[in-house]
């Protein structure tokens, strides 16, 4: 069945491909992207809607590895070799890519209105006039779990930090499940599914964030040291040996059922339904008290832009704002449950554990990871600084208050805060 | 013909000039020349230039200031250096000797299989590195490891240790890892070199009733040092040179805790940039060419102390 749609759809496209060439000139473009676990998707839903209604311009989806995209783009648009469409990281990176004036100014796309002003900032420069890439999603992070797990050992869902680490108790006393699926030796599992997860509840999100931008606070006060000292508790529940476990392992271990809770971001949802087979839930991260407001990671994740110097500008300009439109974030949305758009129309979503993060968005507060604007572009890289410090910690082979003074003086060497 | 004439014949005799050998070295040097020269040298031109204020400036040793000066760059550079230095010891004091040994087994006439033996612990050289790093970051896992399996068959499961993640073992682990991998390169060398000692010095040996320990010792080991200085020099380059396993079995970031990072890793996140750390051409620049001056510096202390002063045996 998908067999012949997919050789309708080749058929469609190679026909639809040579009208356009008889009628006039066809344009390909090109799209940079470090989702290669996405190209699937591309290449059988988002670009056939796209060239369905846009004969004449055709889309190449050109993914490179993540760990070496933004390394391999900027080299590329150095060389003037880079595609058309470039999807943009958020933050820092993107915007170096725009000053740089290897990305073309977005502002008056058509198209853009359907995007608040948040949902921008992760694409937008310092004084907010000028927006570059056209958002694309976020990812929310928060915790998956083992529903059938929970049911086995009468847990219910925690709410709080105390039953949080009961309920970790409790597993780890049964000895049936390892209780969390974590490991530290790729490091950024520590720092963004430990920190940048259950952090933003203990600095208030956004308040604390835009606080040590403003250098109203430093990452050794105790909104930003508690969440290392919570993480160093974590050390007692994670599986033997996970000094040595990587991200797939940990992926692994929880799809397999031996891990019962999984520290995770929203972006492993469609990976995780089609591996599992057990019943999933997800809490968000645990507030200290009950009753606390509780704040989630909704971090704006992926933008796309236009190449200055692409030659097919014109046809670029015409997908981005079929990009910006409430179609696209419907196909987008629910091929890849897990990462949601940013457009202001509601999507409607049918998978159960993307709804469940998503509903957060309601009764929490969202923050974006606390790193990445501004607080990144120095040397020492305070992201990458977060992760060694995160895996230190969780390792214990660095104190929660030593590893907070190291990232506070390397921030000191280069960031003075505007008064 | 008498000799007289033969002399006057070669001495009026034009050398003709010999212009193939220059038309045969030439595509070999003009491929040397763009792949490995002029980047060398465009590299150490760049390490001398940085950007001030937007513009890409002459800074003299200015980027070597930072490099050594700033105690953030200094303690990242003094830490893979030494990192580097532990590396580099590792192989010597383990690849080199067991290569000898191998080499040294391998050559002992009454050995059946050799040629199996010799073939089959060449071949992880020949392995790609990227399989080399997967294979054992697999054998090393806690979770699925094979390593703990047959630790814990022989009763010795207490000694296992998530080794690739402790910032104390780590380090020892990988370069462990790539002695497995080269150990082919010294023992080939090496056995090449004991096949072409003469039989006839090593009869003589016999006769005078040097056998066995004390003709390896006395005998083969001083005819075999010039391939152990290649070897060693070899091991040298090759160690600072290094990247790619690290790479593959500890990620750029070389963790944990910056323990396995080594001068390539360095220059690695340095000039290209990781994550969100925007690469920074100049001192990266600056560190490949701190690299060359001490790869340079051990090629010279090889070439112009150590193998003048070697003994050479002509048979």
């Amino acid at each position: 069945m998908t067999r012949t749609t997919m050789k309708g759809l080749l058929l469609a496209s190679s026909i639809l491909g040579s009208a356009g060439l008889a009628e006039a000139q066809d344009v390909t473009l090109t799209i940079e992207s470090w989702r290669n676990d996405d190209l699937a998707i591309w290449q059988e839903k988002l670009i056939p809607a796209f060239e369905a209604k846009n004969p004449g311009i055709k889309v190449v989806f050109s993914p490179s590895a993540p760990t070496e995209y933004n390394a391999a783009l900027n080299a590329k648009l150095d060389a003037g070799s880079a595609g058309d469409l470039i999807t943009c990281r958020p933050f820092d990176a993107s915007l170096e890519l725009y000053n740089k004036k290897h990305l073309a100014d977005l502002t008056g796309l058509a198209g853009m209105e359907n995007f608040s002003d948040v949902a921008k900032s992760a694409w937008t420069t310092d004084d907010g006039k000028t927006t570059f890439c056209v958002p694309m999603a976020s990812v929310i992070h928060g915790f998956i779990y083992n529903k059938d797990a929970f049911d086995q050992l009468g847990i219910s869902v925690p709410t709080t930090e105390e039953e949080f680490f009961a309920a970790l108790d409790k597993i780890k006393a049964d000895g049936n499940y390892i209780p969390m699926a974590m490991g530290t030796k790729d490091l950024w599992e520590a720092a963004t599914m430990g920190y940048q997860n259950i952090g933003p509840n203990y600095w208030k999100g956004e308040e604390g964030r835009l606080a040590l931008i403003k250098g109203e606070q430093k990452l050794t006060d105790e909104p930003w040291v508690e969440p290392f000292r919570v993480l160093a508790k974590w050390k007692d529940y994670l599986g033997d040996g996970f000094e040595a476990q990587t991200y797939p392992d940990s992926q692994n271990l929880f799809t397999l059922g031996r891990a019962s809770i999984y520290p995770a971001g929203s972006w492993e949802i469609a990976g995780f339904n089609t591996q599992a087979q057990f019943k999933m839930g997800a809490f968000p991260p645990p507030v200290k008290k009950a009753g606390d407001t509780c704040y989630i990671s909704d971090h704006n994740d992926i933008g796309i832009g236009l190449n200055a110097k692409s030659p097919n500008a014109e046809a670029a300009k015409t997908f981005l704002t079929w990009v910006a439109s409430p179609e696209f974030a419907e196909i987008y949305a629910n091929a890849l449950p897990g990462f949601f758009s940013l457009n202001s129309t509601a999507v409607k979503m049918t998978d159960p554990l993307a709804q469940e993060f998503v509903s957060w968005r309601e009764k929490c507060k969202p923050t974006i990871r606390s790193t990445y604007q501004i607080l990144s572009r120095g040397t020492p890289n305070l992201e990458n600084e977060t992760w060694v410090a995160s895996a230190n910690v969780i390792n214990g082979t660095q104190t929660p208050e030593d590893a907070a003074k190291k990232l506070q003086d390397g921030l000191d060497s280069w960031y003075k805060p505007a008064k | 013909m008498n000799p007289r004439e033969t002399t006057t014949d070669v001495s009026e005799l034009k050398r003709p000039r010999r212009w193939h050998i220059l038309v045969f070295l030439l595509p070999a040097l003009a491929v040397y020349t763009a792949v490995m020269i002029l980047p060398l040298i465009e590299t150490l031109r760049q390490s001398f230039y940085n950007t001030v204020d937007g513009q890409y400036t002459f800074v003299g040793l200015g980027n070597f200031k930072v490099l050594f000066g700033d105690p953030r760059w200094a303690s990242d550079f003094w830490n893979a250096l030494k990192n580097n230095f532990v590396f580099f010891l590792i192989h010597m004091a383990v690849q080199n000797p067991i290569g000898i040994a191998l080499a040294a087994m391998l050559s002992i006439p009454k050995l059946r299989f050799s040629a199996f033996y010799r073939t089959a612990i060449f071949l992880p050289t020949l392995l790609s590195f990227v399989i080399v790093g997967f294979i054992w970051k697999l054998i090393l896992s806690p979770i699925w490891g094979v390593a703990p399996y047959l630790m814990d068959v022989v009763g010795l499961k207490w000694l296992f240790a998530p080794w690739l993640g402790r910032p104390d073992s780590a380090l020892i682990a990988v370069s462990l890892i790539s002695v497995w991998q080269y150990i082919g390169i010294p023992m080939m060398l090496i056995y090449a070199a004991l096949l072409n000692i003469p039989d006839e010095v090593i009869e003589a040996a016999e006769l005078d009733g040097v056998t066995g320990w004390s003709q390896f010792w006395k005998i083969k080991l001083p005819l075999i040092l010039p391939a152990i200085g290649i070897v060693s020099i070899l091991t040298f380059v090759g160690n600072f040179n290094a990247f790619d396993l690290i790479y593959t079995v500890q990620g750029a970031l070389a963790g944990p805790d910056g323990s396995t990072d080594i001068l390539g890793t360095l220059l690695y996140r340095t000039f290209f940039g990781f994550q969100l750390q925007l690469g920074d051409r100049s001192m990266g620049a600056t560190i490949a060419a701190i690299m060359f001056l001490i790869i340079l510096a051990g090629v010279s202390l090889y070439l112009f102390v150590i193998q003048r002063r070697m003994r050479r045996y002509q048979f």
